[in-house]
C-alpha cells in the first residue's frame, strides 16, 4: 500500500512516501525551489517521492493532506465573528485567499497534481486527518514505543493549538485539545516578532539569544512576573489561557499590541536592523524560561493522567531543544522520542502514518532505533552525476578513497580549515545531520566568529552544535544517552569548563561571546549548554568514519556541525548548490561524495552579486 | 459546488448551524472582495496561513 503524504499551503511545503508503512522518502519543498520555508505545492517533493518510490501517482492508494481546511476556514470564520467588528483589514486580505484558494484544497490538490503527470481523479481517494492528528502520528508511529504518551505543540492547526493522545499499537486516542487563540506556539511567535525576528523562522534565533539574559538580574524578575499577570494565565496542566487584549494575531496584520507591551515592559518593540541590547537578551530569557515551565507542566499532567513512562513530541514548538533538554533532565519520562522533522513539514509524513494504520487498520512493527532511517530520506546523487556537474561547472576536483579523503580532512580541519560537507542523502526537517553540513574544529576559539560571520553571514550571537561520536558523548556532556537529531541541549561537562569570571552571569552579552567558556568554545553557548547530536556508525557510516579520523587526529572525537547553506538561503539540495554556497562564502574545502574541491584550485567566480541577492534576510 | 455542498455537509455533521447565515453573508461580502480584485496573495500572520 502506497500512500503519499503532502503539507502546503501555510509554510514548510514537504511530501512524503510510504510504503507498508515503510518510510521510503520525504523531502521540503524549499530544497528544491531555494525559497525558504516555502508554502507553494510541493510539486518537486513529489517528484522526488515517487522516483525514489518508483511509482506514478496512479499506482498510489491514498493522497493525505496533512490538515482539514473545512475546520480551518471555520476557526476563521468563528474568530472574525467573534471578534467583530475588529478583523476587518485582516478579513480582506484573507478573504480572497480563501476563497480562490484554500476553500477549494480538493481542485487545487488535483490541479497541481495533474502537473506532474496525468491521471484519473476518480480513482485517487484523498484522506484530511487533522493537523495535531498528523504531527502525532508523525512521533508516534516512527517511534520505537508500542505504548506512549504524546504531546503535539505548535502555533495552531485547525482549532487545536496543543493535543495530548496516547499511542497505542496502531490507533492514536486523543485525551485532551487546547484550542486557539491560546497557544504557547503563537505566545513564543509573539516574543519573537516583538523582538525584531521573523514569525515563523527566528524563533530558533530567541532561543539562542536567552541565554545572554541575566536570570539573576531584578529585570528578567519583574518580566516574568508581568508575562504571567498580564499575558498569560498558566494552569496546572500546562494550559494557558493567552489576554487577548495584549495580542493581535487573532484578527489583526501584527502579533503584538506593541503600545501596551511597550508600556508594560517599558521597552520599545525591536526593529530587525536595531542592535540586540541586553534588554532583549532579559525578555528572550524570560519567555524561554516560562515556554519551559508550560512544556513541563504538560509533560508532569500528561504522565499522571496516563501513567506512561514513554514519550513522543512533535508540532513547531518540540524543536525548541532547550525545552526539550529540560524535560529529559527532569525525567519524568523513561525515554523521550521526537520526530526530526517536528514542524509542518513533518505533517506529510504524519498524515501518510495516519492513514496507514488509522484509516486502513495496518498492524504496526516496531523498529529500532527508530523508523526515521535516521532523517536521511532524502535525494542522493550518483558518481556519474557529480562527475557531470564538474564537468559543465569546469570546477577541479579530485576523487579520494574514503580512507584518504578522511585522513586529510582531520588533517585540515585541526588546522582551522571549513569544510562543506556533502554525503548520501539528504535529511527531512531543519536540522543537518552529516549530510548537508559544514563542518569545522570545535577546539578552535575563533570558529564560532569565522563561522557566523564570513561563512554563514548571520547574527555573531548564534551558537554552533557539535557532532559526536554515539560511543564518545557521555565524556563531553551531562546526562547523555543519544541524540540522533540534534533535537536536545546538554550542558559541557564541568571538567570542561574554563575558569570564567565570578560576576559571569552579569556581563554583557558582548563579554560574554568573547569569554573562552570551555575547551570546546566553539560548540560551549554561554550558559554551557550544546546543542548535541550523536553520530552512530548503523545510520551514517561515512560521517562516523570523519569523526574517527579526527579522533585520531586530535584525540576528540567531535566538529562542529551547521547546515550547509548561508543567512537566508535553505540547506543545498544538490552539488551545484553546494558548490555555489562553497564559492561565494570563505569555505576551504568542499567534499561532494568522495570528490575533494579546494578553493584554492577552483577556476575564478563571478556569480556572487546575484546568487546574494537570490536570499532574502531571514 | 462540489466544495459548496461539502462545506454544508460538514456543518451539519458538526451542528454549527448558526454559522450558516454567518457563512452566507461572510461568502458574499468575500466575494464581493474577490470580484473587487482583492489581492490573493496571503497575509504573513501565522493563523492566517
Amino acid at each position: 500500500m502506497k500512500i503519499l503524504g503532502i503539507s502546503a499551503f501555510y509554510h514548510d511545503s514537504a511530501a512524503a512516501l510510504i510504503d507498508g508503512g515503510e518510510i521510503i522518502a520525504a523531502a521540503q519543498e524549499e530544497r528544491f525551489s531555494r525559497k525558504k520555508h516555502d508554502a507553494n505545492f510541493p510539486t518537486q517533493a513529489i517528484r522526488f517521492c515517487l522516483e525514489e518510490g518508483g511509482c506514478s501517482l496512479k499506482e498510489l492508494d491514498v493522497i493525505a493532506f496533512y490538515d482539514k481546511p473545512f475546520l480551518k476556514f471555520e476557526r476563521l470564520l468563528e474568530t472574525y465573528y467573534g471578534f467583530a467588528p475588529k478583523g476587518v483589514r485582516s478579513f480582506i486580505k484573507s478573504m480572497p485567499v480563501w476563497l480562490n484558494e484554500k476553500l477549494f484544497i480538493k481542485k487545487k490538490i488535483f490541479d497541481e497534481l495533474k502537473k506532474i503527470e496525468s491521471f484519473d481523479k476518480k480513482k485517487i481517494k484523498l484522506l484530511f486527518p487533522e493537523h495535531h492528528l498528523s504531527h502525532a502520528a508523525s512521533a508516534f508511529y516512527p517511534s520505537p514505543f508500542k505504548k506512549a504518551a504524546i504531546i503535539t505543540l505548535d502555533g495552531v492547526g485547525e482549532w487545536a493549538t496543543t493535543s495530548m493522545c496516547i499511542g497505542d499499537g496502531n490507533g492514536i486516542k486523543l485525551l485532551k485539545e487546547m484550542h486557539f487563540p491560546h497557544s504557547v506556539g503563537l505566545l513564543y511567535s509573539a516574543f519573537t516578532y516583538f523582538l525584531g525576528f521573523k514569525v515563523n523562522s527566528g524563533e530558533y534565533k530567541l532561543m539562542g539569544l536567552a541565554p545572554y539574559g541575566n536570570p539573576n538580574s531584578e529585570r528578567v524578575k519583574e518580566f516574568i512576573k508581568i508575562i504571567k499577570k498580564k499575558f498569560i494565565t498558566l494552569y496546572d496542566d500546562g494550559s494557558v489561557w493567552l489576554e487577548q487584549k495584549y495580542f493581535n494575531y487573532a484578527t489583526g496584520l501584527e502579533m503584538t499590541q506593541n503600545y501596551a507591551w511597550e508600556k508594560l515592559l517599558k521597552i520599545k518593540k525591536r526593529n530587525p536592523e536595531d542592535p540586540l541590547l541586553q534588554i532583549h537578551c532579559d525578555l528572550a530569557w524570560a519567555i524561554q524560561n516560562i515556554t519551559e515551565e508550560v512544556v513541563l507542566k504538560m509533560a508532569i499532567h500528561v504522565q499522571e493522567v496516563t501513567g506512561l513512562k514513554k514519550l513522543c513530541l512533535a508540532g513547531g514548538v518540540a524543536l525548541n531543544c532547550v525545552a526539550n533538554g529540560k524535560l529529559i533532565e527532569e525525567k519524568i519520562f523513561d525515554e523521550i522520542y521526537i520526530q526530526p522533522a517536528a514542524g509542518d513539514a513533518g505533517g506529510s509524513l504524519g498524515s501518510a502514518l495516519a492513514s496507514h494504520y488509522i484509516y486502513f487498520e495496518k498492524e504496526r512493527e516496531l523498529n529500532f532505533p527508530d523508523a526515521m532511517k535516521g532523517s536521511y530520506l532524502g535525494n542522493y546523487f550518483h558518481s556519474f552525476e557529480i562527475e557531470k556537474f564538474i564537468k559543465k561547472q569546469k570546477a577541479v576536483a579530485q576523487k579520494l578513497d574514503d580512507e584518504k579523503l578522511y585522513q586529510y580532512l582531520a588533517e585540515e580541519l585541526s588546522q582551522g580549515k571549513i569544510v562543506g560537507w556533502f554525503q548520501g542523502r539528504m535529511e527531512f526537517g531543519p536540522r543537518a545531520l552529516g549530510a548537508r553540513s559544514i563542518l569545522g574544529d570545535p577546539r578552535n576559539s575563533d570558529m564560532q566568529k569565522q563561522l557566523n560571520l564570513k561563512i554563514k553571514y548571520r547574527e555573531s550571537f548564534r551558537p554552533f552544535a557539535p557532532s559526536v561520536l554515539e560511543e564518545d558523548a557521555h565524556l563531553y556532556f551531562e546526562g547523555i544517552h543519544q541524540s540522533p537529531y540534534m533535537l536536545q541541549v546538554h550542558q559541557v561537562k564541568g571538567e570542561h569548563w574554563e575558569k570564567i569570571p565570578e560576576n559571569y552571569s552579569s556581563l554583557t552579552m558582548k563579554e560574554k561571546l568573547y569569554e573562552d567558556r570551555s575547551v570546546l568554545p566553539a560548540i560551549t553557548h554561554v550558559d554551557f549548554s550544546a546543542r548535541v547530536q550523536t553520530v552512530s556508525r548503523k545510520t551514517n557510516p561515512k560521517y562516523w568514519d570523519l569523526l574517527q579520523a579526527f579522533k585520531k587526529k586530535t584525540g576528540l572525537g567531535m566538529l562542529v556541525n551547521t547546515s550547509f547553506n548561508v543567512r537566508g538561503e535553505p540547506i543545498v539540495c544538490t552539488p551545484s548548490d553546494a558548490y555555489a554556497c562553497f564559492m561565494n562564502t570563505e569555505m576551504d574545502i568542499l567534499v561532494v561524495e568522495n570528490y575533494l574541491f579546494l578553493k584554492s584550485e577552483q577556476p575564478e567566480w563571478h556569480n556572487r552579486k546575484k546568487w546574494e541577492q537570490q536570499f532574502e534576510l531571514d | 459546488m462540489d466544495t459548496i455542498k461539502e462545506l454544508f455537509a460538514f456543518l451539519m455533521e458538526r451542528k454549527k448551524f448558526w454559522l450558516v447565515p454567518v457563512i452566507l453573508v461572510l461568502l458574499f461580502l468575500g466575494i464581493l472582495l474577490v470580484i473587487g480584485g482583492g489581492s490573493s496573495a496571503a497575509p504573513f500572520i501565522y493563523t492566517l496561513f
